[in-house]
């Protein structure tokens, strides 16, 4: 685990104390940030703290979640390639205002990874290039990694047409 | 009047001889799509040779093909493709569903993954295993075979028997009629 004060500190002084929220876990270095600050918090990160690469972006469904009192958490895991440090930034989002301002300007590795969230949990990136389905078809209706999506689906898998030997 | 037979001549029927012909040269269409692929790869390669049963000339387009053998989970987004391959598949053909997977969707019961190929596509010869051993995959070959010569016919009057165009009894309990009208009809010819 590398430590990451120095990081925390250059936080403080531009944000403040209680806007984020910083904590340890296996060694997992995580913040979490209002959403609305998401977006300037990772810009800082990448211009001032040098995480010049991002990870991951991907999202959680914490429905029915112990204890939980937000819906969707999005996870965005910034690496700075130069000193090795992690970070895990982390914002929560509620219905109905599930839109986020896309990272695609700072890291353009993002952009499908920002469309593989929208695609699963219907999150929108704002100011993303072009946000639209990725692994399903562009014809499938919801967002099927949500916890109140049936597992077993809505028909979706039957929904063709049969092909038959005469046809063939 | 005596009738005989010059030698070097033999009487059969055309039935017969034209399954016999189709039987022993099988062209498989890989259809691989998962773990299963392996296995089928393993028995097309030396140790098992699939040559030996005269299937061993493996075409990936499906002009080529009679034989397409279906080998891993097929998903709702995959399912319009497969269709379209078997539709492009000159006939006679013949499909093999290999592997738990492709026959009943196997432990991927979720929404993307489809329950069984054959209920949208004829299948005939299912090889269970997850995957199969390469003999499993040569037996259904061997009885695709053994079919093909039981069943067959020069003209393809097999494929077109009512018994052909019941749907399966899995498909039954899935009228279309049930589906919720919303989704919109994937791929296929709607």
């Amino acid at each position: 685990m590398i430590d990451l004060s120095g990081v925390l500190e250059q936080l403080k002084s531009r944000f403040g104390e209680r806007s984020w929220d910083y904590s340890e876990f296996h060694s997992n270095q995580r913040l979490v940030v209002a959403a609305d600050q998401c977006f300037s918090v990772l810009e800082f990160l990448k211009k001032t703290c040098g995480f010049d690469m991002l990870i991951d972006v991907t999202c959680v469904d914490y429905l029915h979640y112990r204890g939980a009192k937000d819906r969707f958490g999005l996870v965005y895991i910034v690496l700075n390639t130069v000193t090795g440090q992690r970070l895990i930034v982390r914002a929560f989002l509620n219905e109905p205002e599930l839109t986020i301002p896309s990272v695609v300007p700072l890291w353009e590795g993002a952009n499908w990874m920002e469309r593989e969230v929208f695609d699963m949990y219907g999150i929108v990136f704002a100011g993303h290039p072009d946000l639209r389905r990725i692994l399903l078809p562009d014809e499938f209706i919801g967002f099927p990694l949500r916890k109140d999506y049936p597992l077993r689906g809505r028909g979706e898998r039957h929904n063709f047409e049969r092909i038959t030997r005469g046809e063939g | 009047m005596e009738i005989s037979v010059p030698e070097n001549v033999a009487l059969t029927k055309l039935d017969w001889l034209a399954s016999w012909c189709r039987k022993n040269s099988l062209w498989p269409m890989p259809f691989a799509t998962a773990c299963c692929g392996i296995e089928l790869m393993a028995t097309g390669a030396s140790r098992h040779d699939v040559a030996r049963f005269g299937a061993e000339v493996f075409r990936f387009s499906p002009r080529q093909c009679d034989l397409m053998i279906v080998a891993g989970r097929v998903t709702m987004k995959m399912l319009p493709v497969l269709q379209r391959i078997w539709l492009q598949m000159p006939e006679p053909k013949w499909c093999i569903s290999m592997g738990a997977c492709a026959s009943t969707g196997g432990i991927f019961d979720t929404y993307a993954v489809v329950q069984g190929i054959d209920r949208f596509v004829p299948v005939d010869m299912y090889v269970p295993g997850c995957p199969p051993r390469p003999e499993q995959l040569i037996q259904a070959i061997i009885d695709l075979q053994d079919k093909i010569q039981r069943e067959g016919s020069f003209a393809g009057n097999e494929f077109i028997t009512e018994a052909r165009q019941q749907p399966k009894r899995a498909l039954q309990e899935f009228e279309l009629g049930q589906l919720p009208r919303s989704l919109p009809i994937v791929g296929g010819k709607a």
